[in-house]
């Protein structure tokens, strides 16, 4: 038994036309049992950049609450909100600090850079940066949500296309995973703004 | 997406592919199945233990059974899984032994059809030879003393035999360590914890058909709702005096937001 399976999680990000989106799971379980079906795995940085996190419950809440803190020192020193690039790059440089006990955590990074141009990247747990121009998955069972994404993506989607793609992805991916799924969550951002919808899935 | 629920639907109506006539060159065991080859090692009993490590049967299930009033209820989820993948939603897991008597799937999925489907034939042979249908406590006696014969050789099962006799309805747990329980009500499968918490609030020997059928049916759901391996579909069975019926056979996709309808 793997730790990074041990609550369960799967966590997408794709890139549209001038948008991005992204979106996780609702379950939290142990092992088996699942515990509650209102976990959400995506967090909000600023208007323009989001991470998810993926693997063991607990270090997503802490590394949430790193990761805010330091966006927050940054602000104070900068004035500015982090773009998603530098946030990436702050991101893996937390998780290396932990080279040799790391937090048992997969992050997706998505957001808009300041020029507009959509921003998408994977994580190792350890902070190797898989940056992706098309989407990026994590969970315990990427394998069919990677199956999911590479058929149904297609480039320059505008943001309803994309929502409508990535929920299809993340439903169609979690409902051949036991320990992911419950339910969703989907954030899109675009230039004018975000929005977030949860999604029905099969609930067992 | 709708789940293809064919596979679920009872023998007597599917449609039924034809015999190969070929079948008859092929070397079958004889009724109580005892003439598998063995392998050639000198501990059958480890030997056996590293292979079940190998071919993982489907962990996984959620399976009751009960027996009230009105007959036995027989209630099943239908998710098979290897590891944390789905490999299917839409699993068989009763085994309908005859009109009168149903099994229940749970271990190795091969194990049990062919033992049922086994005891099957040794049920039929009683019947041609005693002039009447064997009692439940006969058929799953038969189903344990082929399983002793095999103790400790890898077979993975743990299955209720229910069914209607002449003494009325009647239930038999009995698993591969050749274990044979004769009780009101069971559970097994690793969501079977959840399911009899719900069977044991509800349960009574007086309910009415309808309020039974729908106790198996909510723990069940109950059951695919909190246990990550089991899922699909809930097939409920009741049998009657008159054998068995198929009461209904719901997604659980469907089945969530019809006891909990979305805002």
């Amino acid at each position: 038994m793997s730790i990074m399976s041990y609550n369960g999680s799967a966590i997408i990000a794709m890139v549209g036309k001038d948008c991005v989106a992204i979106c996780s799971d609702l379950r939290f379980g142990v092992q088996h049992q699942t515990l509650a079906t209102d976990f959400k795995k995506i967090f909000k940085i600023n208007d323009e950049c989001y991470v998810g996190l993926s693997g063991l419950g607990s270090d997503m809440q802490t590394l949430r609450q790193r990761f805010v803190f330091r966006h927050n020192l940054y602000k104070l020193r900068e004035d500015r909100n982090m773009k998603p690039s530098t946030f990436a790059n702050m991101v893996s440089a937390v998780l290396y600090e932990k080279r040799f006990g790391p937090y048992f955590c997969e992050p997706v990074i998505a957001g808009l850079e300041p020029d507009g141009t959509p921003y998408i990247t994977g994580m190792d747990l350890l902070g190797a940066m898989a940056p992706a121009s098309d989407f990026v998955v994590a969970g315990d069972n990427t394998e069919s949500l990677f199956g999911a994404c590479e058929s149904f993506w297609r480039p320059d989607m505008n943001p309803e296309e994309l929502f409508e793609t990535i929920s299809q992805c993340l439903l169609s991916g979690v409902n051949r995973d036991c320990l992911a799924g419950w339910g969703g969550v989907v954030t899109v951002i675009t230039k004018d703004g975000q929005f977030t919808r949860s999604l029905k899935g099969r609930m067992d | 997406m709708k789940l293809d629920l064919s596979a679920l639907l009872p023998d007597s109506i599917r449609p039924k592919a034809p015999i190969d006539a070929a079948l008859d060159d092929v070397h079958l065991p004889g009724p109580t199945g005892a003439n598998f080859p063995l392998p050639d090692v000198a501990d059958v009993d480890s030997f056996e233990r590293q292979v079940v490590e190998m071919v993982k049967p489907s962990h996984g299930t959620t399976t009751l059974s009960f027996i009230f009033q009105g007959g036995v209820i027989v209630a099943v989820d239908s998710r098979a899984s290897m590891g944390p993948y789905i490999s299917s939603q839409t699993v068989k897991k009763v085994i309908e032994i005859n009109p009168y008597l149903l099994g229940t799937m749970a271990g190795g999925a091969a194990d049990c059809q062919f033992w049922q489907r086994n005891l099957g034939i040794q049920c039929r042979l009683h019947e041609l030879n005693n002039k009447e249908r064997i009692s439940v406590a006969g058929a799953s006696k038969l189903l344990a003393n082929t399983l002793f014969s095999y103790r400790g050789m890898g077979l993975s099962m743990g299955t209720m035999v229910a069914g209607w006799d002449h003494k009325g309805p009647s239930l038999y747990y009995v698993d591969s360590e050749a274990q044979r329980i004769k009780g009101e009500r069971f559970s097994v499968g690793s969501g079977s914890v959840f399911a009899m918490g719900i069977l044991d609030q509800g349960y009574r020997w007086d309910l009415s058909d309808e309020e039974a059928r729908e106790l198996g049916r909510r723990a069940i759901y109950h059951a695919t709702f909190r246990d990550a391996m089991s899922g699909g579909t809930v097939s409920v069975y009741h049998v009657t005096k008159d054998g068995w019926v198929k009461v209904s056979g719901d997604d659980v996709g469907e089945l969530h937001y019809h006891y909990y309808p979305a805002e």
